[in-house]
């Protein structure tokens, strides 16, 4: 599904990523650790074109990511579910706006929004603060709604880069738990992180980074640095 | 679809202006003062133009016939005047008016209504006032004096003097100070227009700076750029309407104590002129609010759609 194909980034005179190649098929669960400063963003960054690498090609498919047109990229990141550490919710919306604004703009029409929204904010546990802004729900609370936000549309892929980087050991536990039951319905995901105990809870596929390069890939991997 | 879109377009960019509190109140606030300074230039013209006017009124040419000039080759030249594209308007003095004027001029001296009463005749001679359209016509309308063959050749026998000669100065430098107050006007009026719009932009550039990382949100969760476009551009438009509201509104008071206290000064009532041209001028504003806020909204969310 993804593949990099000897990818190196550089900014300026720093190497975030040198010479990575790797292939990520349809349905995995993927781990990728490393401290940070490995490339981990970067490597996610990449992914979602946000980025073009120094050298290398990274495909989505049979396609050069790189070489799409904008309307094509916006096509492309249709397919992408996204959630980061600092959750980046639309602040002056709702809870049920920002979900529904994720399928308004992939133009889903009304119907499939007032049907599809309070379903996916009763999979997350936020039925009840639906009216709420992001400001006034936790951390926790948050990164659930950017999970539900990046499920809504049905993406063939989900990207958490350190999902669970600013939470406490429940949430994470809970967020953790939301990836795997997503994961185990047919969606790839690809996860950062640095957190020992959410690799070794995932047990799935861990690659694992260091200096830009990968040192290791293992099916069932632990954490180990 | 389509009207689906624009609805829900127009919907989020009402809730972003609504829910941005602060920031909106701050957008209307500069976008108000850029209508104001519009106004008040356009008021300032108004000013500017009834008091020229009041000084292209004070000046004209009057033509004195001798004293034994008769009223029929006076009305003559009276007919053919009327003729000519730059006179404005001809007033005829007749000898008998010329006398009564005089008297009551001097109706504190004495010596000289002595002076008078001891002659047989009426020594003054009748004449023609005549105003021009514009005040650099005079020049040619004295010179059709000299120069025009239509008058009767002894029209010019009975012209006493003209007093152009005697204004010409005064009528010249009348002429280039208006013409100049004019060119100064415009000029500082866009200086001033273009320095609040270029105001008025940064602002509204501003704001959506601030909105940067939102505008990367949308893009990551695959809005299209007309979508993210759309809302700002609502937002911009709204600040525009809403302001241009309070600007007329503002300019109530403000026109009601001009008229009160200026209308001496400036040589019109503003709060009538206020009225006279409500519609227009609510226009004026609507329109500069609608297009400076769309417009700057548009190039200012421009460059975070590029990527």
């Amino acid at each position: 599904m993804i593949y990099f194909n000897n990818v190196t980034k550089k900014y300026r005179d720093n190497t975030s990523l040198e010479d990575v190649s790797i292939a990520i098929t349809q349905g995995e669960f993927v781990a990728i650790v490393g401290h940070s400063g490995a490339g981990k963003t970067t490597l996610t960054k990449l992914i979602l074109a946000e980025e073009s690498p120094t050298g290398g090609t990274v495909f989505f498919e049979s396609t050069d990511i790189n070489k799409l047109s904008n309307k094509d990229l916006t096509n492309f990141r249709r397919k992408i579910g996204v959630v980061f550490q600092d959750y980046r919710l639309l602040s002056n919306k709702t809870v049920y706006e920002n979900i529904a604004f994720a399928m308004e703009a992939i133009e889903k029409n009304e119907n499939e929004i007032s049907e599809d929204v309070p379903h996916v904010l009763e999979l997350v546990d936020l039925t009840s603060k639906s009216l709420h802004f992001p400001h006034q729900l936790s951390g926790g609370e948050k990164q659930r709604l950017a999970i539900a936000r990046a499920i809504i549309t049905q993406p063939d892929l989900i990207i958490a880069d350190e999902p669970t980087g600013n939470l406490d050991p429940i949430n994470t536990n809970e967020v953790v738990n939301l990836l795997k039951k997503i994961n185990d319905l047919g969606t790839t995901i690809i996860l950062t992180t640095h957190n020992r105990s959410v690799v070794d809870q995932i047990k799935k596929r861990v690659i694992t980074l260091e200096n830009g390069r990968v040192i290791r890939d293992d099916k069932d991997g632990k954490y180990m640095l | 679809m389509f009207t689906i879109k624009l609805k829900r377009i127009i919907i989020s960019g009402y809730r972003n202006f609504t829910r941005s509190g602060f920031t909106s109140l701050a957008s209307i606030l500069i976008m108000t003062i850029t209508l104001f300074v519009i106004t008040s230039l356009i008021f300032i013209q108004a000013g500017l133009n009834s008091s020229l006017n009041d000084i292209k009124e004070k000046v004209d040419v009057t033509v004195y016939f001798v004293s034994n000039a008769d009223e029929a080759s006076i009305k003559n030249i009276e007919n053919s005047l009327k003729n000519l594209p730059e006179v404005r308007d001809i007033t005829y003095t007749s000898q008998d008016q010329a006398l009564i004027d005089f008297k009551e001029r001097h109706s504190n001296d004495y010596l000289t209504l002595q002076a008078l009463d001891e002659l047989d005749d009426n020594p003054l001679g009748a004449s023609l006032n005549i105003k021009a359209k514009d005040p650099s016509q005079y020049e040619s309308i004295s010179k059709y004096f000299e120069s025009d063959t239509t008058l009767s050749k002894g029209a010019m026998t009975i012209i006493d003097k003209i007093d152009y000669h005697q204004n010409k100065i005064v009528i010249d430098r009348l002429t280039s100070i208006i013409n100049g107050a004019k060119k100064l006007g415009f000029a500082i009026s866009l200086v001033l227009v273009l320095i609040s719009i270029f105001i008025t932009f940064s602002t509204i550039r501003l704001i959506i700076y601030m909105s940067r990382e939102e505008i990367n949100v949308m893009k990551l969760v695959g809005a299209g750029g007309r979508y993210i476009r759309g809302p700002f551009i609502v937002s911009g438009v709204l600040v525009g309407v809403i302001s241009s509201l309070v600007t007329i509104i503002l300019f109530i008071p403000v026109s009601i104590w001009l008229g009160n206290q200026m209308t001496d000064f400036i040589g019109i009532n503003l709060y009538t002129y206020y009225k006279a041209n409500f519609f227009q001028l609510f226009i004026i504003m609507l329109g500069s609010g609608v297009i400076i806020g769309g417009i700057s909204s548009i190039f200012a969310i421009h460059r975070y759609l590029k990527k």
